[in-house]
């Protein structure tokens, strides 16, 4: 990707539903910086992070995984401001490359995961799983970008994306988009976009479960499927309770 | 002997949706002491489900009339957790899935809500775990499947089942269980009855059994057996109604 010389607008496919606004506070200099992270051929190279805070952020990560590697990258988004956090990923032969993200809040925030997987050669997979929980008039979004080189054969690679509005002004955009040149590949994607389960409510109130409970509960068990190829279960314990903890207070 | 009135319910009201409210029960009168078990039987549409659903607090229900005690409280003062926590279990008529939460974790969450409601100290994970291994075995259920999600992939008579481990747990002053009998083969039902009677037959306990089926009273003896019809309690007596019913059905016994 070349280096952006101008700030990106609206008609910018990747920052279609960006919060523009916010990305002009943060100015060139405040998007521009990318971290590289290099995973050797073989090896496995696991990030967890939490991501946002009070201010607009960005984040931006640019891996390569050797041939036979495996790159993890699994993330809690839940500021309060604009927070963007972006991977380009370019896969070696038999490299595999897992994400998992829950964005999560209230408020008019708009929290995004921008993903480019580039399937460079043979063999390689890769599997994304994000779930969005949001309020207000927050906005939880996942633009998924897929590309298959033209030898990039037995390329699999999976997307799954599931939006939770607990009110009714806040939303959820999906957005997958397939570049395939290769022959021989499967590329999936999903998207859902839904409520509570009002009956799981009832049912669990009727058990005793106030209904802060129940959300907390449920809510649990909905971004669940992020992490779950997450095996470090410390780390996990702590990218749930980083979502978890900002439903307390705010319904 | 003085008796301890459990549930009183005094000339009850109720529809059900909200666009177009539609009268189900009209005038329902009915008490249950404690040490009783009160069975409801009626035909298809008389308010049955919608009695229990009431009682629960269930969504879309509109009380238009009339009043409810529970153990000395005004019911619809309480939230359907707070009626809980005050020991009303209400048994599903169809219990509900829950993707991704154990039965394990959303029963002793469940349990220690209602224990922390009524000020009791919570249960460890190993006082929880000896307690729903005990009532699995009573309902000859496996732990395994109580590690399962919350009936997920569970057979209609498994979920029954669940609901009366769940019931054991949580350990209710009162029940209302809402056909526990249907979906059940003929073993499943005697266990699940057997269940109710061990869970259930206590002197400061109560229970309201909606069945349709003369099979699961053989096992649970009821102490008063009503006829539900038209949203109202039209007749009352002893288990001998339920016998005449299934002699000679609903049109006979009510005319």
């Amino acid at each position: 990707m070349t280096q952006i010389a101008t700030l990106p607008t609206r008609r910018d496919e990747a920052w279609r539903y960006a919060d523009i606004d916010a990305v002009e506070r943060l100015g060139l200099a405040g998007i521009s910086e990318w971290q590289d992270i290099a995973v050797p051929a073989g090896e496995t190279k696991r990030t967890c992070m939490v991501v946002g805070g009070d201010a607009p952020e960005v984040t931006r990560i640019r891996m390569s995984v050797g041939d036979g590697g495996r790159a993890e990258v699994f993330a809690t988004s839940a500021g309060d401001d604009y927070t963007r956090l972006e991977i380009e990923v370019t896969l070696g032969k038999g490299a595999h490359f897992e994400f998992g993200g829950v964005t999560i809040g209230g408020g008019d925030a708009t929290r995004e995961f921008v993903t480019q997987t580039v399937h460079a050669q043979p063999d390689a997979t890769s599997n994304q799983i994000v779930r969005s929980v949001h309020w207000g008039t927050a906005a939880g979004n996942f633009l998924g970008e897929i590309k298959v080189a033209r030898h990039a054969q037995k390329t699999d690679a999976a997307q799954d994306f599931k939006g939770l509005l607990l009110e009714a002004g806040a939303s959820a955009n999906a957005v997958p988009q397939l570049e395939i040149f290769a022959d021989d590949v499967k590329c999936a994607h999903g998207a859902t976009v839904g409520q509570l389960d009002e009956a799981a409510r009832f049912y669990m109130a009727a058990r005793g479960l106030s209904p802060e409970m129940a959300r907390r509960l449920l809510v649990q068990a909905f971004i669940g499927d992020a992490f779950v190829e997450l095996e470090d279960e410390e780390s996990r314990e702590k990218l749930l309770e980083a979502a978890l903890s900002k439903l307390e207070g705010k319904l | 002997m003085e008796l301890k009135q459990m549930l009183k319910i005094t000339d009850l009201h109720a529809t059900v949706g909200e666009a177009d409210p539609k009268p189900i029960l009209k005038g329902l009168s009915l008490e249950v002491q404690a040490g009783e078990v009160h069975a409801i039987m009626g035909p298809n549409g008389a308010g049955k489900s919608t009695l229990a659903n009431v009682l629960g607090g269930k969504p879309g229900y509109d009380v238009t009339s009339g009043s409810v005690e529970f153990m000395g409280q005004d019911l619809f003062d309480l939230d359907p957790h707070e009626r809980a926590a005050t020991g009303l279990f209400l048994g599903f008529q169809y219990p509900v899935e829950i993707p991704g939460v154990s039965n394990v974790q959303f029963l002793r969450e469940a349990l220690n809500a209602q224990r922390k409601f009524r000020g009791e100290e919570p249960l460890s994970g190993g006082e929880f775990l000896k307690l729903a291994k005990e009532k699995a075995a009573l309902l000859k259920m496996d732990m395994e499947m109580l590690k399962r999600q919350v009936n997920v992939g569970f057979s209609g008579g498994e979920k029954k089942r669940a609901e009366m481990v769940q019931m054991g747990i949580l350990d209710p002053k009162f029940a209302v269980l809402d056909e526990t009998d249907s979906g059940l083969d003929i073993d499943a039902l005697r266990i699940v009855g057997e269940g109710i009677n061990s869970i259930m037959r206590a002197p400061d306990k109560g229970v309201l059994l909606i069945t349709h089926y003369q099979r699961l009273l053989d096992v649970v003896k009821p102490d008063k057996v009503s006829i539900l019809a038209d949203g109202r309690i039209v007749q009352t007596g002893g288990p001998e109604l339920a016998l005449r019913l299934e002699d000679e059905g609903y049109d006979a016994v009510m005319a």
